[in-house]
């Protein structure tokens, strides 16, 4: 509990209005399972998160909170100026501005890739058809599939999916992004092309956190590296500190796990 | 050889092309005796299966056209023994069967129901014809309300004709067509509901789906025509055909509830973050992501709900509505038309009609089903 508070005095400090998400004293049970403990985390505009460790921790669980995928019991989670709370049209608006990005991609497998990238901004933004779809290609060509407009998911490989689902959520122009996992589904050869698409998006200043494995993106482009495990943060630091000299036992022992 | 088994490094030099198979196992020859002849009991099966379809066609054939009588004034002539089909019957009440008791000079106005009816129909069954949103209206509000004032009249001069009179093929694609256009939404509706997360609304949709269900269509159609009444307030008075259309429908939407809540299940829960991330609302999800693709998952059993509902429209002879079959079997009392053949022409006749549209709906169906197929899981 300590150890957290400390770790998020050092974001606090630097946090103020501009905070894209805060999250402040977040508990979260699944009946009798205390999944989240006294998360307090502050997320500033721009700022690119990864956050590591072991499965059941609680990693995909927090970032799940964000968009309320999954709800908290207490504490309060603020997104962009919005306390999430049972208040419907909150976390409609909310999620407007939250992309979020699967480990399973979940395109919808009955629509085209145009169709999946169009489908929110005609039915939530209510924009025009024609304005929709110019808005989508302008994202299908940023992740480099314009020429698969027209076919369905099914027929794309796992990394193209990926980088669909990125720019049917970047159609929605989000303030912050949500990666869940985002290459643990893919094989080997698709993983690059995935992290190459977040690579550019967090050079362009957007704001994201990443539950991931990809030490190597953590390095490149992660202004905070955060370890959870049974539920609370671990550790937080700026990467090159994180991985040269992890303080905390538990960090040690995970890292040493996965960087051989 | 020697040096090859024992090195165990390997690159090859030049890649291997695709070959075209071996004659063995393409062309017709091989294709028949792989799904043919492939053993002696497989040739023996072919055999006797071509033997039993070869004697029904020449049953069918031998008693529909080769010893049929084709003409005669009443059914003297299709009184001797060994007389096939007596197709003048079925000539002299065709009118019946298709109209019911339906007034003579007034039937042109059901004509015109069944010609509005295909005229609405047809074009919104083929997809690649345009102005699908006002064909749609034209067909489930436009045909209804005027089949509805043509067919029952008292409006614009016409002359008020009683359902009682209404019968034969008209009646069955009225019980028919209103029982699909109605229990769709409803069976939608009732298997939202019983996934529904408020346990009010989910108790209501599980017990009338639990009770239409646990109760057979006869007791539904005759409490609705016999017991109804009794709690209905002194002097107000629901049309039998009405009644026995509401009981159609609502017992067939509790079937097509379970079918549908199957297909639901069977939609894996990233969908659901999928479209709650990117912020549609419940109705928006609902709508645009899960039933579309589970409506298409259980689109066999959907149809064979349909089906099944056609064929037990036969059904409401029993509180005397006269459908097709209950025409046929009215007319088979016409001493005029009496002959050992008569009811099994009036019966292959019946049989013949619903399975046209039964197969009918049936191939329409498997059509679609490739139609709709993305080819895709997930």
């Amino acid at each position: 509990m300590t150890d957290t508070a400390a770790a998020a005095t050092i974001t606090t400090a630097a946090a103020s209005d501009a905070a894209a998400v805060r999250m402040i004293g977040v508990n979260k049970w699944y009946g009798d399972f205390h999944v989240l403990k006294d998360i307090d985390l502050t997320v500033n505009k721009g700022e690119k998160i990864v956050i590591c460790g072991p499965s059941g921790s609680g990693k995909s669980t927090m970032i799940r909170c964000i968009n309320r995928l999954e709800e908290h019991q207490a504490g309060r989670i603020i997104v962009d100026g919005t306390e999430l709370t049972e208040d419907l049209k909150r976390i409609d608006e909310v999620r407007r501005d939250v992309g979020m990005v699967f480990q399973h991609f979940n395109l919808f497998p009955h629509l085209t890739i145009l169709e999946n990238c169009t489908l929110a901004p005609i039915w939530v933004k209510k924009l025009a058809k024609k304005d929709a779809e110019e808005v989508a290609m302008h994202y299908l060509k940023r992740v480099r599939i314009p020429e698969q407009a027209l076919k369905y998911p099914g027929q794309l490989s796992g990394g193209q999916q990926q980088r669909v689902a990125i720019a049917r959520s970047l159609c929605m122009n989000p303030k912050i992004m949500l990666f869940d996992e985002p290459t643990s589904a893919l094989d080997p050869e698709m993983v690059k092309e995935v992290l190459d698409t977040m690579v550019s998006l967090a050079n362009e200043g957007m704001t994201m956190l990443c539950v991931t494995h990809e030490m190597g993106f953590a390095r490149q482009v992660a202004d905070r590296v955060i370890f959870m495990d049974a539920g609370q943060i671990i550790e937080a630091n700026e990467p090159n500190a994180f991985f040269a000299a992890p303080q905390h036992e538990r960090t040690k022992l995970f890292l040493s796990q996965i960087l051989h | 050889m020697s040096d090859v088994t024992t090195s165990t490094a390997f690159v090859r030099s030049v890649l291997t092309e695709a070959k075209a198979p071996p004659k063995s196992i393409v062309g017709p020859w091989a294709w028949a005796r792989g799904h043919l002849f492939g053993s002696v009991f497989d040739a023996l099966l072919t055999a006797f299966g071509l033997f039993l379809i070869g004697w029904m066609v020449w049953q069918v054939l031998d008693f529909a056209v080769l010893r049929a009588v084709w003409s005669a004034e009443n059914g003297e002539a299709c009184r001797p023994e060994g007389v096939g089909a007596c197709w003048p019957y079925v000539g002299a009440y065709w009118k019946q069967f298709v109209y019911g008791r339906y007034p003579e000079p007034e039937r042109w106005r059901a004509t015109l129901v069944f010609l509005i009816f295909a005229a609405t129909l047809i074009p919104l069954a083929i997809p690649k014809l345009p102005h699908k949103r006002l064909n749609a209206l034209a067909f489930f509000v436009g045909m209804p309300i005027a089949s509805f004032f043509l067919l029952a009249g008292g409006v614009f001069g016409l002359e008020p004709v009683e359902t009682t009179l209404w019968g034969g093929l008209l009646v069955t694609l009225i019980v028919s067509v209103v029982g699909i256009v109605c229990s769709l939404p409803l069976g939608i509706l009732l298997a939202l509901g019983r996934r529904s997360k408020l346990p009010i609304i989910r108790m209501i949709c599980i017990v009338t789906i639990e009770f239409w269900r646990g109760v057979p269509l006869i007791t539904v159609l005759f409490m609705a025509s016999n017991m109804l009444p009794l709690f209905m307030p002194a002097g107000m008075e629901v049309d039998k055909l009405l009644r026995a259309l509401i009981g159609v429908a609502i017992f067939t939407s509790a079937y097509l509830a379970e079918t549908i809540r199957g297909g639901l299940q069977a939609i894996p829960k990233g969908q659901y973050e999928g479209a709650m991330a990117l912020g549609l609302g419940y109705w928006q999800m609902m709508g645009l992501i899960v039933m579309p693709q589970a409506l298409k998952m259980v689109i066999p059993g959907i149809v064979n709900s349909f089906i099944s509902l056609f064929k037990d429209t036969t059904l409401v002879l029993i509180v005397s509505i006269f459908d097709l079959l209950g025409m046929i079997q009215a007319s088979l009392a016409d001493p005029l038309w009496i002959s050992p053949v008569t009811g099994k022409t009036g019966y292959l006749v019946a049989a013949i009609v619903f399975w046209v549209f039964c197969f009918g709906m049936s191939r329409y169906s498997q059509w679609m089903e490739r139609r709709l197929a993305t080819g895709h899981k997930r």
